[in-house]
């Protein structure tokens, strides 16, 4: 991993990590380095996540019931804390999702337009 | 704030986790075990930032949104000057003027009594009510009947008086409030030095004791402290000082001349040189106050002393004849000492508060305009993930930020302008503190700045919540702002700051309209270039040093000065008569309450039920009427043969010959003191009616007897003619004294100022109502301008097509003024019914105009809606001015 990399890597608007978690584990539950590891990994490395911002993340969806966590053992049989996404959790990530498709499809067109008359 | 359950340590130990995962996972990616360490770590990024967050997120997640909220705010204030300047202002505006009302009605209303126990302190007042008379005064018999109730632990009569002092430095004229031996004990105050009366005290007359004020020991005695047990002469009776009143004490009465009573003797109220038995009629005692008994409310004392008013009325039928219905009413002291300035001060208090309000209401419209400009961020936040809660919070720390901003410019501007505006005051308002800054005005300034934050800062924040996402990206995007809703709501706004402002116009014009009527009733005298000085002729309780005990002794003083005042340069005329007889003097009025009150019988015929058996009685010398421009109506005038030595006569005043015989001629009916032994009164002339006791009074009876009949202490000089004011007062004290070096020459006042002075309570709220109502006229011509400019603003591109297709500009100007006239008519339709109702409760205010009066209504309306089309005119031209080409090429 090179700094170019990672400079050239989008850094993550405020607000859409919670939904990029709650997405993840929908696939089942996850300890926080393999939802770090999905993240990348889905977006084809295009998204910058700092591992640290993760915990504090998982910890506030805790708080709002929206995961629950529990210490468990990992596939290499390594101790970790497995996040699970409750009901609450599920209807977030729904509402979440329907808001954020919509403001994409808008902002595109805003942008679209534009692009329009500049040319 | 919650508290989770969840330790630190586990929180490391889950990140310690995350790091032995992820180094294991770039081990098996072939990097060597340090490599795969660091390379976690790198992408980790800041675990002790991670750790701390966790930790502070659960502590303070509430105040790092405050902050940061905050933070925003006050970015975004800076962002837009000119708004946060005009909000500031305007709210600064609000609050400084409002606070500053509150500080008056703060020393007058709400502070307690400085007194122990203050609840437990009542004012004693009989009324009369089946004659019509209120507060008449109680007989030394009742005070006995009151103080062995069992009622009250103390009950103090208090008789105020003017004396001349001496046996001091200088000899002075000093106020004195004599009192009962319990009066201080009573009141609950320790002397700073020395000590009071023992209230235990009944023997007979005055105790021979006083207790001086703190600044009378400043000025008569240069703080000696061996002041104590020192001689003072008053009215060459000799006291002896055995107690000092710390700084700032004051007795609780109603005048402030009362209030600055510097001496205060002690008496039982009879025994020599008062009557030894005084009798139950007598009522020469003008008030009382009393402490109520420990745990005993004033209702169950009133309802005790009704029952011992029955009590006493079947014991005495012939002092408390049932007509009469006389009864005693158990008043809190304060309501006494504030009396009827409580109304005004409620009504300019409220005056003020209704133009913080419509501060409020612009500030929260422009706060609405802002916020249609902002419904993109609101929407792209929103759309981030940021909660409707979080950005309604947001959005009331703006506005909390602006009126805290707003309260503290406020409060600093008051402290600024505190002298100033304190000068405002009129000495006459009723407080026994002083007007000042302290916590509790300061904690109301905080209070309705919050109050205004939230009033201001909601209306935005809840509108904010209604935001459709989609909606409001695709506003912006067709480049209009703001949608119907908010439109409908400044609308709203608008129409309800018109309203208010119509409220409030109207009731400052039905003052000023009272005012105007009172200014311009006909006094029924003659004010103009007239003066008045008055002199006090020393009134000992030891008879036999008395050179002024009687008519006849009088009347050689009188006339002696009489002939030396009229000889004085720019002297026309000159009389002289008692306080009573200077016109719309309430400097003076607790005296003339003892003096001047009358009470009396006529002669073959006992006064029925609604017949008040109190009169206003004057003394006066003949040329009293035609000084002041009294004229007669019937027989004739006083004259310099009615003396001591001459049957007793009155003149008396249109409205008691009407009131006591209706039907017949008054001239040469007799009426008399109401004790068997007075001498008969003959009615020899009736003089117009003179609104001398008040200019709200019309016809309150009066009768005029000569000073060489009668005899008074209390003189007051009356000069006409072209008089120098600066030199006369001199000139009138050098003949006073050349007559008799030991009299005091003092209050010297032109008539006119008196009058003015009599008014100037009313002139207080007035002028303070009308400022309140023109600021909230401006205000609201502020905000339906705002709005009409917002709206021609948004509706440019539609006039410049209305334009392009030919539309006459006359049209668009009268379509943007119609838009005006129609929110300017519903504010004037909404602010008429609520004038209606609050008219009515200020109706004791007003004099000689209804409370509906239907001019004023129309007329306010009237200039409500002229002054809100003005303001639409400016906007409106700009909409006929606008090119269409411009508009719709920038659309």
């Amino acid at each position: 991993m090179s700094t170019q990399t990672e400079k050239s890597r989008l850094e993550l608007l405020q607000g859409t990590l919670d939904l990029l978690i709650l997405r993840t584990l929908i696939f089942g539950p996850q300890h926080g380095q393999g939802i770090a590891r999905a993240i990348q990994e889905t977006s084809e490395e295009e998204l910058l996540v700092e591992h640290g911002a993760l915990y504090p993340a998982l910890q506030r969806l805790e708080e709002r019931g929206s995961v629950s966590a529990k210490w468990g053992t990992s596939s290499n049989n390594r101790k970790a804390r497995f996040y699970t996404l409750t009901a609450a959790g599920r209807k977030q990530l729904v509402r979440e999702t329907t808001k954020w498709k919509r403001l994409a499809q808008a902002v595109e067109r805003i942008l679209g337009s534009e692009a329009v008359e500049e040319s | 704030m919650r508290r989770r359950d969840r330790n630190p340590d586990d929180f490391a130990a889950e990140i310690e986790a995350h790091l032995e995962l992820e180094s294991e996972r770039l081990r098996e990616q072939g990097l060597s075990a340090e490599d795969a360490r660091f390379a976690a770590q790198r992408s980790f990024g800041n675990a002790t930032r991670a750790r701390e967050r966790f930790y502070e997120s659960a502590r303070w997640l509430w105040w790092d949104h405050i902050c940061q909220d905050v933070r925003y705010g006050l970015r975004r204030l800076r962002q837009a000057p000119g708004f946060t300047a005009i909000a500031i202002l305007t709210i600064a505006l609000g609050i400084g003027a409002t606070t500053a009302i509150f500080s008056v009605v703060e020393a007058t209303l709400w502070r307690p009594l400085p007194y122990s126990h203050p609840d437990q302190l009542v004012s004693i007042q009989d009324d009369l009510p089946g004659v019509g008379a209120r507060d008449v005064g109680l007989s030394e018999p009742e005070w006995q009947d009151l103080q062995h109730s069992g009622i009250f632990e103390w009950v103090s009569p208090a008789w105020f008086d003017e004396n001349n002092m001496t046996g001091v430095s200088t000899p002075e004229r000093v106020s004195l409030l004599s009192v009962a031996p319990d009066y201080f004990a009573l009141l609950g105050v320790k002397p700073q030095l020395g000590a009071t009366f023992d209230p235990q005290n009944h023997a007979p007359g005055f105790t021979g004791e006083a207790v001086i004020s703190d600044g009378l020991w400043k000025r008569a005695f240069g703080r000696d402290p061996n002041v104590l047990g020192r001689g003072i002469r008053l009215d060459t009776d000799l006291y002896t000082v055995i107690g000092v009143m710390p700084p700032g004490f004051r007795s609780p009465e109603r005048t402030p001349a009362e209030r600055s009573a510097e001496v205060w003797p002690a008496t039982s109220f009879y025994g020599a040189p008062l009557l030894d038995h005084p009798p139950r009629k007598g009522r020469n005692l003008p008030e009382a106050i009393a402490r109520l008994k420990p745990g005993l409310t004033r209702e169950t004392a009133q309802s005790r002393v009704n029952a011992l008013v029955a009590a006493l009325q079947k014991q005495y039928p012939a002092d408390y004849p049932a007509q009469s219905a006389w009864r005693i009413r158990l008043v809190p002291l304060k309501e006494k000492i504030v009396g009827d300035a409580r109304r005004s001060l409620i009504l300019m208090l409220a005056a003020v508060g209704l133009v913080l309000l419509i501060g409020c209401l612009n500030v929260a419209n422009l706060l609405l305009a802002r916020a249609s400009v902002r419904g993109r961020e609101m929407a792209l936040r929103q759309a981030l993930g940021a909660g409707r809660q979080r950005l309604i919070s947001q959005l009331l720390t703006e506005g909390l930020l602006l009126s805290l901003l707003g309260g503290i410019a406020g409060v600093a501007l008051l402290v600024g302008a505190q002298r100033s505006l304190l000068r405002l005051v009129p000495d006459s308002l009723p407080r026994l503190g002083v007007v000042s800054i302290n916590w509790t005005v300061l904690v109301f300034a905080a209070a309705a700045s919050l109050i205004s934050g939230l009033v201001f800062g909601l209306t935005p924040a809840l509108h904010s919540g209604r935001f459709a996402l989609g909606e409001a990206l695709k506003k912006a995007a067709r480049g209009a702002i703001g949608s119907g809703q908010q439109v409908r709501m400044r609308r709203a706004l608008v129409v309800m700051e018109l309203a208010l402002s119509l409220v409030l116009t109207i009731a400052a014009s039905l003052l000023l309209r009272s005012f105007q009527d009172l200014v311009r009733a006909p006094m029924g005298f003659n004010p103009q270039s007239v003066m008045t000085e008055r002199t006090r002729l020393p009134y000992p309780n030891d008879v036999k040093t008395d050179r002024y005990a009687g008519a006849a002794q009088q009347a050689a003083f009188v006339d002696e000065l009489l002939r030396r005042v009229k000889a004085l340069p720019g002297v026309e005329e000159a009389a002289i008569g008692d306080s009573g007889a200077v016109p719309l003097d309430s400097s003076q009025r607790e005296l003339n309450r003892l003096a001047g009150r009358f009470f009396f019988t006529l002669e073959g015929r006992v006064l029925d039920s609604r017949e008040s058996p109190v009169v206003d009685r004057l003394m006066v010398t003949p040329n009293y009427f035609h000084l002041l421009g009294i004229p007669l109506l019937r027989g004739r005038l006083l004259n310099e043969s009615d003396d001591a030595r001459s049957p007793q006569v009155a003149v008396v005043n249109e409205a008691f010959a009407r009131r006591y015989w209706p039907a017949e001629n008054a001239i040469g009916k007799r009426f008399r003191r109401d004790r068997p032994d007075a001498p008969w009164i003959t009615v020899v002339g009736v003089v117009a009616n003179s609104r001398t006791g008040s200019l709200a009074e019309t016809d309150s009876p009066q009768v005029y007897v000569s000073l060489s009949q009668t005899w008074s202490h209390h003189l007051a000089i009356f000069l006409r003619g072209q008089l120098d004011p600066s030199a006369i007062s001199k000139q009138v004290r050098a003949q006073v004294q050349k007559v008799d070096p030991t009299l005091p020459v003092f209050g010297g006042q032109m008539l006119e100022d008196t009058v003015s002075a009599s008014l100037s309570e009313r002139r207080f709220s007035l002028e303070m109502v009308g400022l309140f109502a023109l600021t909230a006229l401006f205000l609201a011509a502020i905000g339906i301008y705002g709005v009409i400019s917002y709206m021609v603003a948004e509706r440019t591109r539609e006039i410049g097509i209305r334009l392009a297709l030919g539309a006459a500009r006359r049209n668009i100007l009268r379509d943007v003024l119609g838009q005006g006239l129609r929110l300017a008519t519903a504010g004037a339709a909404i602010g008429l019914v609520g004038a209606l109702i609050v008219s009515h409760g200020m109706a004791g205010l007003l004099y000689g105009v209804k409370p509906t009066d239907p001019l004023t209504f129309a007329g306010v309306a009237l200039l409500l809606v002229v002054v809100a089309l003005f303001a639409c005119y400016i906007p409106a031209r700009r909409a006929t001015k606008v090119e269409p080409m411009v508009a719709l090429r920038d659309a």
